[in-house]
């Protein structure tokens, strides 16, 4: 994420149901031309200024929002998902977000003529996941909440895996339930350990709450964020640099050390 | 010898007496979240917590978490599925009751926390995130609210959570808990069921932007008892959620 930074790309879409100070971040660089969301902003602290500077001002630079409830991204990305142009669903009716939006429609219940509406399918070109582990092949464990994480690497022409490690393959086929996401889906697999700090991952890495506030904090002014770009992104060359400037003992803090394994499935035939 | 309470607190005893033992809630972050735990601790052993992310619960999480994706709300749940799952579970009518937190509010209940120019210029909001689903498709919403003249509007600028309305499928408003208050929205309007400890009539309907039913005789909001000050306590230890300096006598 911060690479898409570093490279000064333009005129992203980004798109998520709850985005975290990440989208904030991208926005804030200037990387991003529209955003098709639910919610953003800081989870613990509120108000993320990136985008509100971005909507309300235009600085660094205006974006276009494309408003969403979290169930009608999760049936855009769903609709793609299956192959499908729309999905129906009640949800939104009666209220402004689905009023003349570009992707959502009322539409007729061809059995009971009940009044529905059709969430037009969303086809990212790239979905950026993270899961626990991964084979080589790019057949992904992923456990916790699973979010949209399916959803978008079913829908994505291509879809990047990030792992905390890459496993032998028979790892993956000893629990093969746990496998959220197919390799032939998969456009590349990435080793990365901590590659989502300071955001949690489970069994691997605590949520590290401070940044998240920190964040929030400085970004309220642009000269505030800037400088947190330049320190922790412009100034870092790689994914390695950032965990270095966390410091070894931020890491070892966050670094999960205990074991809730799950109970062993026999899947002999 | 009454113990000492925030507001705050207060409010999550309020949202936690919203839940009825056997109920699945759709549970949201900050107050709401501490409401489901704690009723789970009190008088809904029973109750089933849906989170938006996926995660199933039917105990509160071990420990203080900031966002329902943190270790510890994974840990012990039932399911951790997809969020199209829970909202799946929600559209087909198995939720009884649903949190929203809102930015706005007006008369019917409706929810602004998109967009709003009250102040004169634009502000912009997170966003629904959940909120506009589980008004659209709860059995029933607790609302949440800042009790602030600029936030209680004859009508918002946006409607991001819909209110009451007709031809409505299910459901709507039914409390609205604020810094002052608990409110009945379920008649599609706004009626005083019981006032904060120490708050007047007189100061609700200043801090309101509508016309509010407050009748004669309004009680007064029961004040946490021991147990549950002890329980919100452990849950939210430095009071991060739940801490304010309007401590009432």
């Amino acid at each position: 994420m911060h690479e898409l930074i570093r490279q000064q790309r333009r005129d992203l879409t980004l798109i998520g149901p709850i985005s975290d100070m990440a989208f904030d971040q991208l926005i804030a660089a200037g990387t991003v031309a529209r955003v098709i969301a639910a919610w953003v902003g800081n989870v613990a602290g509120g108000s993320g200024y990136g985008f509100r500077r971005a909507y309300e001002q235009g600085v660094p630079r205006r974006i276009a929002m494309e408003d969403h409830s979290n169930f009608t991204v999760g049936l855009a990305l769903k609709a793609a998902a299956m192959g499908l142009p729309y999905l129906p669903t009640f949800t939104g009716i009666g209220g402004d977000i689905v009023r003349g939006h570009p992707r959502i429609r009322p539409v007729d219940d061809p059995f009971d003529g009940s009044r529905l509406l059709a969430v037009g399918a969303l086809k990212p070109d790239v979905a950026i996941v993270h899961v626990q582990r991964a084979d080589a092949q790019g057949n992904a464990h992923l456990w916790g909440n699973l979010g949209l994480t399916m959803e978008a690497a079913y829908a994505a022409r291509r879809t990047i895996v990030i792992c905390e490690e890459i496993v032998p393959d028979e790892v993956v086929r000893s629990d093969p339930n746990r496998t959220v996401i197919p390799g032939f889906l998969t456009t590349a697999v990435v080793e990365e350990l901590g590659g989502a700090l300071p955001s949690s991952v489970q069994g691997y890495w605590r949520r590290d709450f401070e940044p998240f506030l920190d964040y929030h904090r400085v970004s309220r002014s642009i000269e505030g964020v800037q400088a947190w770009l330049r320190e922790w992104v412009f100034d870092l060359p790689d994914r390695q640099a950032y965990l270095r400037h966390m410091g070894e003992a931020a890491l070892e803090r966050l670094r999960v050390r205990d074991r809730r394994l799950a109970a062993a499935a026999n899947f002999a035939p | 010898m009454i113990a000492t309470y925030t507001r705050r607190e207060l409010m999550v005893v309020a949202a936690a007496r919203e839940i009825h033992d056997g109920e699945v809630v759709f549970v949201g972050m900050r107050l709401p979240l501490l409401g489901f735990g704690l009723a789970k601790a009190t008088h809904a052993p029973n109750a089933i917590g849906l989170f938006e992310n996926g995660v199933i619960r039917d105990r509160p999480a071990e420990s203080f978490i900031y966002t329902m994706g943190d270790p510890p709300n994974i840990v012990g749940a039932v399911a951790c599925l997809g969020l199209n799952d829970v909202m799946s579970l929600l559209q087909q009518g198995r939720v009884n009751v649903g949190f929203i937190g809102g930015a706005e509010i007006d008369p019917l209940g409706n929810l602004n926390t998109t967009r709003t120019s009250s102040s004169g210029s634009l502000v912009r909001l997170p966003g629904s995130g959940g909120g506009g689903d589980i008004a659209s498709l709860a059995g029933r919403t607790v609302l949440i609210m800042e009790h602030e003249p600029r936030r209680f509007r004859e009508r918002v600028d946006y409607i991001t959570s819909p209110g009451h309305f007709p031809g409505r499928r299910r459901g709507g408003p039914a409390t609205l808990i604020t810094t002052l208050g608990v409110f009945d929205l379920s008649g599609g309007a706004v009626r005083a069921a019981s006032l904060h400890p120490a708050v007047t009539p007189e100061q609700v309907r200043q801090a309101t932007g509508f016309a509010i039913t407050i009748d004669d005789g309004i009680p007064a909001t029961a004040p946490p008892s021991a147990d549950e000050l002890a329980y919100i306590r452990q849950a939210d230890p430095a009071g991060f959620w739940t801490g304010d300096s309007m401590k009432p006598r």
